[in-house]
């Protein structure tokens, strides 16, 4: 594939992972859709182009390995896996219900395609930092990647990470930070405020980029650095500016929308306004 | 006399010797918790994370997700409640093959005071769905103990303790996680004891014994799950129990056998162990003292609880 027809197809899977979320988040009538638009650029570059896997064969040892810190956007996540045919497309109805595979946060047990349950925000990452340490030990070339909010970040033990993978130069593992500037309460500025976090993780030791979460050049071309990173001896930090909400304008940068299912009419506006991409 | 640190130190050696993927996660305190020879001899099994509890936990969970048999290491006061929401949902949901192994268990830091006392752990540890909890009562029985937790699948939380205390069992003594061990037979009482205690017990069975009284003496060195009918035979076959730890009264081994004994509907209980009260900076036993755990009490309590009937 060709580098612009790679962009387009990804930009396409993008607005194909947003679309599966909302529908899963309102057919459940419950889950969080702000966080889970913000990372779906990422998402769509991470399992459709960057991440190295067999939908067929779940557990292949010399996987890439992703882990959803922020668990509470597994929607977004279960539709990669989903479109990626982890599992059958209509499980996405199952969200949240009953004797799903498709828990309210990720569980590994039940779901193919998780390598880590997460939800309890600022584990996630510890959890990649051990996988990659394994990884290093055991020579594989296999990489580790973890998605964390912005707002995940008040959680000391997230720096307690970092400051494990730095001191073992995981340069397998590569943390994109979410960066939509809104939290559960309100704004990330209001509620607890980051400072700059691309400062921070170089402060660290970390080898840092920043860029715009939801232009696919950028990430694309971001991922291809990090690759290239691979003996660098620093761990790889991505800060990715992103909106919370993005794709759906009446959910953007709205702090209500972390949590909150759309009902059937704004349901129907936000699928409309997927239609045709990203404004 | 041997302290249980150093059985659990001196068997996770042979053990990581003997299979590559048995890992080591220290916590800045590898020299107290007994690792530093593991540390030495196994540098690629090895990881510290420094005084960092809850990454610990999780990269313990990471270690696991990648085929990786970490024993995770602390005191039991961080081990257990430090780390324990990690441990509930990066190993116990999850059920990853993670070993929380703590020392500092109970009473045993004594002149460290109660930051660093751990009354506890048992209870939290108990309640934590997936999780086997095992308090081994000395040196040989927590190596055997240690190695049979490397040998199952699954979260184990051990305590181990601080100090050299008494050996009770001999080298080739096997030992069941979930089997409580008879080190004595009796049919007038049971005492049922675990951990650091256990040597107590026996002491105070070998004096009863020599004033007649016929004393079934356990040692429950698996806390979850508890040995059910060894519990239920001791309430049917003796005509009471009285449970010997160190730990709170509340939510350990005394109130396990509390459990058996309410559902079961027969039988009486006495629990001795740490009277719902933090300990300050002192000796071990009289520590114990303070909350009634001495060899003579546990002798008084069991006449009292003949005469009782």
């Amino acid at each position: 594939m060709g580098k612009v027809s790679k962009i387009e197809f990804l930009k396409e899977k993008a607005i194909e992972l947003r679309k599966t979320a909302l529908t899963m988040i309102h057919e459940a009538n419950s889950g969080h859709p702000g966080g889970s638009l913000s990372a779906a650029d990422i998402m769509a570059a991470l399992y459709f182009d960057e991440l190295r896997l067999n939908p067929n064969d779940p557990q292949w040892e010399d996987r890439d390995r992703f882990v959803l810190s922020k668990g509470h956007v597994c929607p977004i996540l279960y539709s990669a896996l989903a479109i990626r045919g982890f599992f059958p497309l209509e499980e996405i109805y199952t969200l949240r219900k009953y004797g799903s595979i498709l828990q309210g946060h990720p569980d590994m047990k039940r779901c193919p395609g998780i390598d880590i349950s997460t939800g309890s925000l600022g584990q996630g990452i510890s959890c990649a930092v051990g996988m990659a340490i394994a990884y290093k030990r055991d020579k594989k070339d296999a990489r580790v990647f973890v998605l964390l909010g912005d707002g995940e970040t008040n959680e000391g033990q997230v720096w307690e990470a970092v400051e494990s993978a730095v001191k073992y130069s995981l340069d397998n593992l590569v943390i994109i930070i979410d960066n939509n500037g809104l939290q559960n309460d309100g704004t990330c500025a209001e509620i607890m405020p980051t400072q700059d976090l691309y400062e921070k993780f170089k402060a660290f030791g970390c080898k840092v980029y920043h860029i715009d979460g939801h232009d696919m050049e950028q990430i694309v071309d971001v991922l291809s650095k990090a690759r290239n990173d691979k003996g660098c001896g620093k761990p790889i930090a991505i800060v990715a500016k992103t909106v919370k909400g993005r794709g759906v304008s009446f959910m953007e940068n709205v702090v209500k929308w972390h949590g909150v299912a759309p009902n059937d009419e704004e349901y129907e506006i936000a699928m409309k306004e997927l239609e045709g991409g990203l404004k | 006399m041997k302290a249980l640190r150093d059985g659990f130190g001196d068997e996770i050696v042979n053990i990581g010797k003997e299979n590559k993927n048995i890992y080591v996660v220290d916590c800045d305190i590898g020299k107290s918790c007994k690792t530093q020879p593991f540390a030495k001899e196994f540098p690629e099994q090895y990881i510290n994370v420094g005084i960092a509890e809850q990454n610990a936990a999780g990269v313990g969970a990471g270690l696991a997700t990648c085929g990786k048999i970490p024993f995770v290491c602390t005191y039991a006061v961080f081990g257990s409640m430090r780390m324990c929401e990690q441990i509930r949902q990066e190993i116990c949901y999850p059920m990853l093959n993670v070993k929380i192994a703590c020392s500092h268990g109970g009473l045993t830091p004594a002149n460290d005071g109660a930051s660093h006392q751990c009354i506890e752990d048992l209870g939290i540890m108990r309640t934590l769905p997936n999780m086997i909890v095992i308090a081994p009562g000395d040196y040989y029985s927590t190596r055997k103990l240690v190695r049979e937790a490397s040998k199952i699948y699954g979260p184990v939380y051990m305590r181990f303790t601080r100090d050299p205390i008494p050996f009770v069992y001999n080298e080739d003594e096997e030992f069941e996680i979930g089997k409580a061990k008879q080190i004595k037979e009796g049919n007038d009482i049971s005492i049922i004891a675990s951990g650091s205690v256990l040597h107590m017990a026996v002491e105070a069975a070998e004096k009863l014994e020599a004033e007649g009284v016929s004393v079934r003496l356990l040692d429950m060195h698996t806390i979850k799950p508890l040995d059910n009918e060894a519990v239920k035979k001791a309430l049917e076959e003796t005509e009471a129990i009285l449970t010997v730890e160190d730990h709170n009264i509340y939510n350990g081994l005394g109130s396990a056998v509390c459990e058996i004994a309410a559902e079961l509907g027969k039988g009486r209980v006495k629990r001795m162990g740490v009277q719902d009260q933090f300990g300050e900076s002192g000796p071990y036993y009289k520590l114990l003292e303070q909350n009634g755990v001495t060899v003579e009490l546990i002798v008084d309590n069991v006449k009292g609880m003949l005469k009782n009937d």
